[in-house]
């Protein structure tokens, strides 16, 4: 494997993610199985098809404040309507995903800020979510906890789902024509618009897809935790934003990696089972969790270093 | 006339007159007094971190200070811990919340500076370390806050709350600080273009230094003050002013690419964000349809601004 800049983006990310998985069979041995393996990386699933959403949007230098609560609002219909009346439940969710499109037309269109459009949009979700499940509780659909929970042979079905969305992303957004277009649209938009491209629909298709995967996070979060409630997911807007960052993405410029985001999103999630593994004061758990992340994008601020001396030499 | 109109900050409080009547016309002008004063409590708070949130984001795309609640928290215990109610220990206590705005201002940006992290994660990965601390330190007592000060924050002056002339004072302050002060004029100029601003001899770290600082202070102050009006402090006070500190930001009329800020519309944003609030709480909506009216007023607010922002263009 050549030493280009991509990989050596992506090399901090995959370290800090072994480092953490060391330090956590060092102090677990027990953990070092198919069931520990597991349990370890069951809730990183809807946290990293969530991070590749929120990836979606930054490529396109927008940012996502309403991912948590969208995750929720899905997770709520998943655990309603999906369940209940499983045709009502996809034309809602459709309809959620034509809404994302619009609303990346319309940020455009009239050169709004995303976070403040996306911040307004966070009540409505959490809106919706509070009317639909008022209190905690509904099912989740059988199809979607039998995925969560299946047993594939060798191979835990949380390691294999998290390396097909990786590979499904990277090919969506490296590989395809799509992609390129959605990233040149971060990086120069008014020059993929003198090639000839439709700005509108780029944006809109960024959108969409950002917002389906945001559905696939809440219904596979729902097939987790059998039931869902209107705050469920909040806190995956702060942890998709970081999981892109940790990941190697950028705010601006469309520089983004979808392997690397799903590394993020394992990656903090690994670092609340390692600090619970070392026993330290639940108090300091959440102060840990920024300590690490501060560690690592240091660690990647001294591997850009070294890369730009690579450079000169 | 026309002049006026052409403000930023005009359509807020023009928002936020007409919010007043519609709640006014359903309760029959019983609850004017009240509705008023409740308002101008409220939206103190609120001003305060708004202020502190407007001069970062002034600095330019990117910037932005999540640790706000989580240096609201850590003040509001240590202050009212330190003070055990004792009546002669107000200006210490206070002295010692702004010792810890400013400690947490000066560890943002050193990870900013330092660490090159963007401070959206800076501020994010600061603001776990610092809620950790304050959980470390209450450990979820509800300390009461000295009795001069419980007294002061809940009474009037002239009619007119005394949290609400605070804010004032400090309004016209930052309002001065903004225009009529080198400083001032230095954000704004980062705001504007940092590459300019730095050819131009502007001590750009220095400046943006002062900022992040400024902003902890006032974070740090408000939580002072608000854990006093509540009759003490708790872990989650800071919460609900994350987004209220960026939302009375846009709003207000600031700019969110930065380089022009606005004191005034701070004020129109902040009224209108508890006015909506207490008219739909009037009008007797459940929490689900208020919340979704809430973000569909936000929404509704930004789209005239940016309107009126094209015509003129």
């Amino acid at each position: 494997m050549k030493l280009t800049s991509e990989n050596l983006r992506l090399a901090v990310p995959v370290l800090s993610l072994l480092v953490l998985l060391a330090g956590v069979f060092y102090l677990q041995p027990r953990a070092m199985s198919y069931n520990g393996l597991n349990l370890l990386f069951n809730l990183a699933v809807p946290i990293a098809l969530a991070t590749v959403a929120q990836m979606l949007i930054m490529a396109v230098n927008d940012l996502d404040l309403s991912m948590g609560t969208f995750v929720s609002f899905v997770a709520c219909v998943a655990a309603t309507w999906l369940h209940d009346t499983p045709l009502l439940g996809i034309l809602v969710l459709a309809a959620s995903i034509a809404v994302y499109a619009v609303l990346g037309v319309v940020i455009y269109l009239r050169n709004l800020p995303s976070i403040v459009v996306t911040l307004g949009m966070s009540f409505v979700w959490a809106g919706f979510a509070v009317l639909l499940l008022p209190a905690p509780g509904g099912t989740a659909p059988e199809w979607a906890r039998a995925v969560m929970i299946s047993k594939p042979p060798l191979v835990p079905m949380a390691i294999i789902a998290s390396v097909l969305i990786a590979v499904f992303a990277h090919l969506v957004i490296m590989r395809s024509s799509f992609g390129v277009l959605i990233r040149g649209v971060g990086g120069n938009e008014r020059s993929v618009q003198r090639a000839g491209w439709s700005i509108i629909l780029a944006r809109a298709g960024a959108y969409a897809l950002a917002a389906a995967f945001a559905v696939a996070a809440g219904i596979a979060l729902v097939g987790l935790t059998t039931s869902a409630d209107a705050n469920i997911a909040l806190r995956y807007t702060l942890l998709s934003i970081a999981g892109v960052i940790l990941g190697g993405g950028e705010f601006t410029g469309g520089r983004i990696s979808a392997v690397g985001a799903v590394i993020g999103a394992l990656t903090l999630t690994l670092a609340g089972s390692f600090l619970s593994f070392l026993r330290i004061s639940p108090d300091w758990q959440i102060g840990a969790q920024g300590a690490i992340l501060i560690v690592v994008l240091g660690l990647r601020l001294l591997l850009n270093q070294l890369e730009k001396k690579g450079k000169r030499a | 006339m026309t002049a006026v109109l052409r403000k930023p900050w005009i359509w807020s409080f023009v928002a936020a007159i007409l919010i007043w009547f519609a709640t006014i016309l359903f309760t029959g002008g019983a609850s004017t007094q009240g509705l008023t004063q409740a308002a101008l409590t409220f939206a103190a708070f609120s001003v305060l971190v708004g202020i502190g949130q407007m001069f970062v984001i002034t600095l330019g795309p990117g910037n932005i200070d999540l640790s706000v609640p989580a240096t609201m928290t850590l003040a509001g215990t240590v202050a009212l811990k330190y003070m055990a109610t004792e009546n002669g220990l107000v200006l210490q206590g206070l002295m010692l919340a702004v010792v810890i705005g400013i400690a947490v201002g000066i560890a943002n940006y050193a990870l900013i500076k330092a660490l090159r992290i963007p401070p959206i994660i800076a501020t994010l990965s600061m603001s776990f370390i610092v809620q950790s601390s304050a959980i470390w330190t209450n450990r979820g007592l509800r300390i009461k806050p000295p009795e001069v000060l419980a007294d002061f924050t809940v009474s009037k002056t002239a009619g007119i709350p005394n949290i609400a002339l605070v804010a004032l004072l400090i309004s016209v302050a930052a309002w001065f600080l903004l225009h009529r002060t080198v400083y001032g004029r230095w954000i704004a100029a980062i705001g504007q273009s940092l590459p300019a601003a730095r050819m131009a001899g502007i001590p750009v770290d220095g400046t943006r230094f002062v900022t992040y600082v400024l902003c902890a202070v006032l974070a740090a102050v408000c939580g002072y003050l608000l854990a006093c009006f509540s009759g003490g402090a708790a872990l989650n006070m800071g919460s609900e002013y994350l987004l209220m500190s960026i939302a009375v930001v846009v709003i207000g009329g600031t700019a969110v690419a930065g380089g022009d800020s606005n004191v005034p519309g701070i004020w129109g944003a902040s009224l209108f964000m508890f006015l909506v609030v207490s008219m739909l709480n009037t009008y007797g909506f459940g929490a689900g349809f208020r919340l979704i009216m809430t973000g569909l007023i936000i929404i509704a607010v930004i789209l005239l601004a940016s309107g009126r922002q094209a015509a003129s263009r």
